[in-house]
């Protein structure tokens, strides 16, 4: 190798025939394309749904997420059973202001569930 | 363009000589991805067909699709009723190009046992056009691997460039068959005449 050159030549020859071999077959599939299989689009093939049947009404609808408060409940006992864990372990050896803090913490899950409770999201219907 | 027989001598000597066109036809004959879409028993036997005794896949095509973007083989499996013959045609258009479509069974090609009723399609190909019929009731698999054989030489004559080529590139054919409305005693058109030509019937005394 000639002094001069740099050792990332190597690389930047590699790279530019990394992509001309990704790129030229796509390349030679968009000429292809041009040329043997023309574009036909039509009403029908551009249609959304693709069942055989004709959609009915307007897709931009407004969707009622119900789920949400299934995953509040499943976040408040889930991230509850995970510092409790550790909190129940190291309880004895524990700084007061460290079990005031984790009280609070256990409060606001508390309200949480209390709020769910209020709204009626645990009595099954 | 090079002729028959320095073709023949060369493949003699191990080199295969072919045209892009062969060479594309190669490779859709043994890519047909058939719609997954059966309509009556002849469907049964489709799916027999694509199982593993009688084995499509050696033909390339056990690829079969949900979703009429990604197919290009319809086959018609079963009754076509009136009612579920908009469905088919909206189907077959929403297909891309190049696409084909084989009549599986009696009912399928012309009605068969249900000719008569008052519910049924006659035949699909009133409608759309039909690369393969066949007959049966149900045709048993070995029918439906060789009307798929047929298809594949059917495909592999196609020439890209002649008068023969196939639709998708004339660009004065239509992109969609039109599909016939579910009126209040029959299909409205009954069949669609650039397609289908009824019979003509002619009476010797």
């Amino acid at each position: 190798m000639p002094p001069e050159s740099s050792p990332y030549l190597v690389i930047v020859v590699l790279m530019i025939a990394a992509v001309l071999f990704a790129l030229t077959p796509l390349a030679l599939a968009w000429i292809w394309a041009k040329k043997f299989s023309p574009r036909k689009p039509g009403p029908d093939k551009n249609a959304i749904y693709e069942c055989g049947l004709e959609s009915k009404g307007d897709a931009w609808i407004p969707f009622k997420a119900e789920y949400y408060l299934y995953a509040i409940i499943f976040l408040i006992f889930d991230v509850e059973t995970i510092f409790l864990l550790p909190f129940a372990v190291s309880f004895t050896g524990l700084s007061a202001g460290a079990f005031v803090a984790m009280i609070i913490f256990l409060l606001l899950l508390v309200e949480g569930l209390a709020w769910a409770w209020q709204k009626g999201v645990l009595t099954w219907k | 363009m090079i002729d028959e027989g320095l073709r023949s001598e060369l493949s003699k000597q191990g080199i295969f000589t072919l045209k892009l066109e062969e060479l594309y036809n190669w490779g859709r004959k043994n890519s047909v991805w058939p719609l997954q879409f059966g309509l009556a028993c002849c469907a049964i036997e489709m799916i027999a067909t694509s199982m593993a005794r009688y084995d499509l896949a050696r033909f390339g095509a056990e690829v079969f699709r949900p979703s009429p973007r990604q197919a290009d083989l319809m086959i018609v499996a079963g009754t076509v009723t009136k009612k579920m013959a908009p469905q088919v045609i909206r189907l077959y258009n929403q297909m891309p190009e190049p696409k084909y479509v084989i009549a599986m069974g009696a009912c399928a090609i012309s009605g068969g046992p249900f000719k008569q009723g008052y519910n049924v399609l006659k035949g699909i190909d009133r409608y759309i056009p039909v690369d393969v019929h066949i007959p049966g009731c149900p045709p048993r698999p070995e029918a439906l691997l060789h009307a798929f054989m047929t298809l594949q030489k059917k495909i592999e004559e196609q020439s890209l460039t002649s008068a023969q080529r196939p639709r998708h590139l004339d660009a004065n054919a239509p992109s969609e068959f039109p599909i016939p409305r579910y009126g209040a005693h029959d299909l409205e058109p009954p069949s669609n005449r650039n397609v289908w030509q009824p019979p003509t019937v002619t009476r010797t005394e």
